[in-house]
């Protein structure tokens, strides 16, 4: 294969090495048993603690590796297929290294971390290895700064049909382009929630004429409606043809707008995991030096 | 010495660029010397200033020194240094030896020869001089707009600093190249009109064209575009703030535009009509070709003599020492030229006891093929070359090499490193089966064995006076075959840029570049025993065509009497199915096209169209019918490879999806690639590591634009260098500083000028001028203490003084040729989604993308 994803790497050589780990941790594990109960506290239990806390020194030094551009320690792409694979078999060397021994106490704190992170690093792969692709399809291979500027493009056009309006319409039209909102804070980009607003004056109403009312305008429905509402009360012919035009126009931009959205999601996933996963990883290696301490102050 | 005619001058210059102002200040000194006191010369100078081109240079821009191993020779003070300070001190020095110049003197024709030439000026009046030299560069003229007013000071023809203007109104008319990038770095701060004559910008490179098109569109930009119009009138306005009144006819009607100014870039009238009106020859119609000259860079029209860039010198120093030289020619000296001592050098290490100019003369002699060459040429082509001598193990070698050693020490001081000869054994491989070099060998004296691997390996001995290496040269795809050094051989290596610069300038050098090349090629395929003598007459009934990328070659469904050997470029063969094209194959240079209908399909079953620019050798039947009746004719591998083609384009076939992959991959140039950076869109997670890891290993600067490119299909071609079979950048750099490596790497050493050829010639836009980058904290730093500003390329670094004077240079990708790792975007992708790939592998790509 020329293109290969993270766990395929190589003909799964990392998934083998994982399971060769699994297999001898859960070797070393039955071993024991006689007087004293499985635990942190055997030798095989050091064993396995020992084994697990290397593993997780490693797993933290693929964040040096990949700013590493000069290494000769194999790729990127090997550290992170192996990294995914040994993360992976981290759990059950942790688990069976405290042989499910849990209290409230700094050593389970250390588990609870480790646990935590590895959770946030399988979102994370599972983020790597099916949003690339979402992405893609969304984009349909145009970059994000393409898809602005085919925004832009509508949003000129859409401020030129709508001076040709009513001016009703007009504002309605306007104060949507002006009002749109991409992005926002971080749970606006991971849900991608759409605050867009318009002035909508709606002349049935009894406010005084001229006044508009700011609402809601997700995903450009809202204004949509409000022009195509006008169409069958279109004065003139010339007023009609320019409101389905208006109405074609706005359309093409809830598209674009939909996608740039969606592309802000996709991309906000992708990036946000790691601000989780890198943090957690900082806290276990501090509650994990905690335990190594505190157990050997204790012995 | 020269006497005086009938003429006003005996000397007469024609431009004062580095060449013409070197000439004259050479002729003032002959002139004090000889006790003149009226100059006997002139220098004559359309512009108002001395060195035209060189004022043209934006401000402060670094001036290059190259080539750093040749010595100046002049009566001008010339070193690497900022525009501003080379040319004040050769308007000092010039003042000092008070140079006899003319400003403002365009010549419009020159006529007669040595001691009778007229000069006609522009202004009506003219001159007679004895002997003139033509210094006048390659640029021209540029064109004029041709209507009423095109003579107002707010109309130029150039732009030197984009930024000199702040929110005016600005008319770029024209629709190349110069107009889109002027117009662009304008409507930085201006309101600016590109004016266009047609409907599109067609003559646009792909990055310009680009560029123009989303700046046009994108409303925030200030620049816009009249389409299919033309100016007619220019005149100063009255009333309006802006002093320039245009009437524009456009496809609306007239229209009166006003703006500050109006630039003109409608390209240049080039020098060549005005060269060939004097009588000077050129031997071919390329655009590459140069007058013949004599040694003392006399033309074919007696007294009239050519040096600079018109002579295919483009560098000032060259052009200087020229300048120097020649005027000592004109008045009748003789004198050794100034880059004698290089040739010296590199004939330190060889077996002979002879003048230098005199075995100059005896190499010329012996090659058969360079006996027609001006004396000239030739000399250029050695001081350019490498030479190489091959001595038996033992004490002969031992002596060479400490004779080489102690002049190469004796001259380790000197600037940029002058050549000396190469030494080696005999039995020493020169170049090896698959590699990549594109440099030209020819045998002066001994024998090179050549060793062909294969099915049926073949050698052959190569003679004094013959060459090889031509089929990388022409085809740029690596060497397929080994050359071992012979008993006491001694050969030329040339250059690539030097070679192609030869052929294009001399038909004897081509013609017999070209037969060797189809000789050996018919060998290769067809006849591997068989001697060049014996192929001689088949060899002259096979034509070499040329194809321009997209070029039709043959249709399917029509009968087929040929079969074309693809010499250089690629063949893209398609099938019509349904209605629709699908490419099928994808035939690189050295493979063979179109052969089944020589083995046993009369019928062409798809059809071939050049991907790129491609040069193809068509064979046709009754050539064939001879050379396949011969005993060693490998008929079996012959229709083992056609098979195996009707096979793989059968399967391409039934696979459409592939098919339009393939199709995308060609149209981003790919078919000319030898190693491209393709992203799978699939995997890639838009970290750009690879461009931070382009950035940490190349002294700060990314040589690759992920984001930029095109996709199709989920795979993405991104801005970076495809290292091209053959590269478009290596055309004009004047310090031949783009080389490519044995393992196929195109890149840029450290001898660049930064003149910026290289980025217009690419046509896929992966050169960057860029000033050195700042240097970083350590990655520690970084992680630990925050310091500097993290790994990759710092956006808008601002560059050092120091940084500044240096200049900008190119920059480019290198394969990371010094890395034993690999590309290191490659190596850092975190998820497999970049990799590097060479042609062989497209096919696969485009097969396992049916996810």
């Amino acid at each position: 294969m020329i293109h290969e994803d993270l766990l395929r790497f190589r003909r799964a050589r990392y998934a083998w090495w994982a399971l060769c780990l699994v297999a001898m941790s859960v070797a070393i594990y039955a071993t024991q048993g006689g007087r004293q109960r499985p635990g942190g506290g055997t030798w095989q239990g050091y064993v396995l603690g020992t084994l697990g806390a290397l593993l997780i020194v490693w797993l933290a030094l693929l964040g040096i590796r990949k700013r590493s551009y000069r290494s000769t320690l194999g790729s990127v792409q090997g550290w992170t297929s192996a990294h995914v694979w040994l993360g992976l078999a981290l759990v059950l060397i942790a688990t069976l290294h405290c042989a499910g021994l849990f209290g409230w106490n700094v050593h389970t704190l250390a588990y609870g971390l480790m646990c935590l992170v590895i959770a946030s690093g399988i979102v994370g792969l599972y983020v790597y290895l099916s949003m690339p692709r979402q992405l893609a399809a969304n984009s349909g291979g145009l970059s994000r700064a393409a898809l602005f500027a085919e925004l832009f493009g509508l949003d000129r056009q859409g401020r030129e049909l709508a001076r040709a309006c009513d001016p009703v319409v007009g504002n309605a039209v306007r104060s949507s382009i002006e009002r749109t909102s991409l992005g926002g804070g971080v749970l606006r980009q991971l849900l991608a929630i759409d605050r867009s607003l318009f002035m909508r004056t709606d002349p049935q109403q009894a406010r005084p004429s001229g006044a508009a009312l700011v609402v809601g305008n997700t995903d450009q429905r809202a204004v949509i409606d409000y022009v195509a509402r006008r169409v069958p009360q279109a004065a003139k012919r010339a007023e009609a043809a320019n409101l389905q035009a208006l109405i074609v126009l706005l359309s093409r931009r809830q598209a674009v707008l939909r996608r740039i959205r969606r592309d802000i999601q996709l991309q906000a996933w992708l990036q946000l995991w790691l601000y989780v996963h890198v943090p957690l990883t900082f806290a276990l290696i501090v509650a994990l030096i905690v335990h190594i301490l505190t157990t050997f102050m204790y012995w | 010495m020269a006497t005086a005619t009938s003429a006003e001058y005996h000397l007469a210059i024609v431009g004062a660029g580095p060449a013409g102002l070197s000439a004259a200040a050479r002729a003032a000194q002959i002139d004090v010397r000889e006790g003149r006191r009226t100059p006997s010369y002139v220098l004559l100078e359309a512009s108002p200033k001395l060195a035209k081109t060189i004022q043209r240079y934006q401000k402060g821009k670094h001036v290059m020194a190259e080539p750093g191993f040749l010595g100046l020779r002049s009566d001008l003070r010339f070193g690497a240094g900022s525009r501003e300070v080379i040319l004040d001190t050769w308007t000092q020095d010039s003042a000092r030896l008070a140079v006899n110049v003319r400003y403002g003197a365009e010549v419009k024709a020159i006529a007669g020869q040595r001691a009778d030439f007229r000069l006609q000026l522009a202004d009506g009046t003219s001159l007679r001089a004895a002997t003139v030299v033509l210094a006048i560069g390659l640029e021209g003229n540029p064109r004029r707009l041709g209507v009423p007013g095109d003579q107002h000071e707010g109309v130029q023809y150039q732009l030197d600093d984009p930024r000199e203007y702040l929110d005016e109104t600005i008319l770029v008319v024209g629709a190349g190249d110069a107009a889109i990038e002027n117009a662009l770095a304008l409507s930085e701060q201006n309101d600016v009109w590109i004016v266009n004559r047609g409907k599109e910008f067609s003559r646009a490179k792909d990055a310009n064209l680009a560029a123009i098109l989303a700046a046009i569109s994108d409303p925030r930009r200030r620049l816009a575009c009249y389409y299919e119009t033309r100016p007619r009138a220019v005149a100063p306005s009255d009333g309006d703030p802006r002093p320039l009144a245009v009437t524009l006819e456009t496809p609306a009607g007239e229209r009166l535009v006003h703006c500050h100014r109006l630039i003109a870039r409608l390209g240049s009238d080039p020098a060549r009509a005005f060269v060939e009106s004097t009588g000077i020859r050129f031997p071919g119609p390329q655009r590459e070709a140069i007058p013949a000259l004599s040694r003392q860079y006399e033309s074919n029209v007696p007294g009239l003599f050519v040096v600079g860039s018109l002579a295919g010198y483009p560098l000032i120093k060259q052009a200087m020492n020229q300048g120097y030289d020649v005027a000592e020619y004109a008045y009748g000296h003789q004198i050794k030229p100034a880059d004698h001592p290089l040739l010296e050098w590199q004939f330190c290490g060889l077996p002979f006891q002879r003048e230098t100019e005199d075995l100059l003369e005896r190499f010329k002699s012996i090659v058969p093929m360079f006996r027609e060459l001006n004396a000239l040429a030739f000399r250029e082509l050695v001081i350019e070359s490498e030479v190489i001598a091959a001595y038996p193990d033992g004490p002969e070698y031992a002596e060479a090499r400490r004779k080489v050693d102690s002049v190469q020490q004796s001259i380790a001081d000197r600037p940029g490193q002058p050549r000396v000869t190469r030494v080696i054994r005999e039995g020493d491989v020169i170049y090896d089966t698959g590699e990549f070099g594109t440099s030209f060998f020819t045998i002066a004296y001994g024998e090179v064995t050549l060793e062909t691997p294969g099915p049926n390996p073949v050698t052959t001995q190569l003679k004094l006076g013959e060459f090889f290496g031509e089929m990388s040269l022409l085809s740029g795809r690596p060497r397929t075959e080994r050359a071992v050094a012979g008993a006491g051989c001694i050969l030329m290596e040339t250059p690539r840029r030097t070679m192609i610069k030869l052929m294009s300038s001399n038909e004897s050098v081509r013609n017999g570049i070209d037969w060797i090349f189809v000789v050996r090629e018919l060998q290769r395929l067809f006849a591997p025993q068989a001697s060049a003598r014996e192929l001689r007459d088949i060899a002259a009934q096979v034509a070499v065509r040329p194809f321009k990328a997209g070029e039709l070659i043959f249709s399917e469904g029509e009968p087929g009497a040929s079969l074309f050997i693809v010499r250089s470029g690629g063949v893209t063969l398609s099938r019509r199915r349904n209605d629709q094209n699908l490419m099928v194959a994808q035939v690189p240079a050295g493979q063979l096209v179109g052969e089944m209908s020589l083995m046993g399909d009369p019928q062409r079953r798809e059809t071939a169209r050049a991907t790129v620019a491609s040069e193809l050798i068509e064979v046709q039947r009754p050539e064939f019918l001879r050379l396949s009746k011969r005993a060693d004719a490998p008929l079996e591998l012959l229709q083992q490879a056609a098979s195996q083609h009707v096979a793989e384009s059968a399967r391409m076939e039934v696979r459409p999806e592939a098919s339009s992959i393939m199709n995308f991959l060609m149209g981003q140039g790919l078919g000319e690639a030898t190693n491209a950076l393709v992203i799978d869109e699939a995997l890639c997670i838009g970290c750009d590591n690879c461009e931070k890891a382009c950035a940490e290993t190349h002294g700060g600067i990314s040589r690759l634009d992920r984001k930029a490119g095109a996709s199709f299909a989920q795979v993405h071609i991104p801005i970076s260098c495809r290292h091209c079979e053959q590269p478009h950048c290596m055309k004009d750099c004047p310090p031949n500083a783009i080389r490519r490596s044995a393992n196929g790497e195109v890149f840029i050493d450290d001898t660049c000028i930064g003149c910026g050829n290289c980025q217009v010639n690419c046509p896929y836009g992966v050169i960057r001028m860029t000033y050195e980058a700042p240097r970083k904290p350590g990655l520690w730093s970084w992680l630990l203490f925050g310091a500097g500003p993290g790994v990759g390329e710092e956006r808008n670094y601002e560059p050092t003084a120091a940084q500044k004077a240096k200049g900008k240079k190119a920059t480019k990708c290198d394969a990371c040729g010094s890395l034993s790792t690999g590309p290191a975007c490659v190596q850092a992708c975190p998820t497999g989604a970049a990799v590097r790939i060479g042609p062989d592998q497209f096919l696969d790509l485009a097969d396992q993308r049916r996810r």
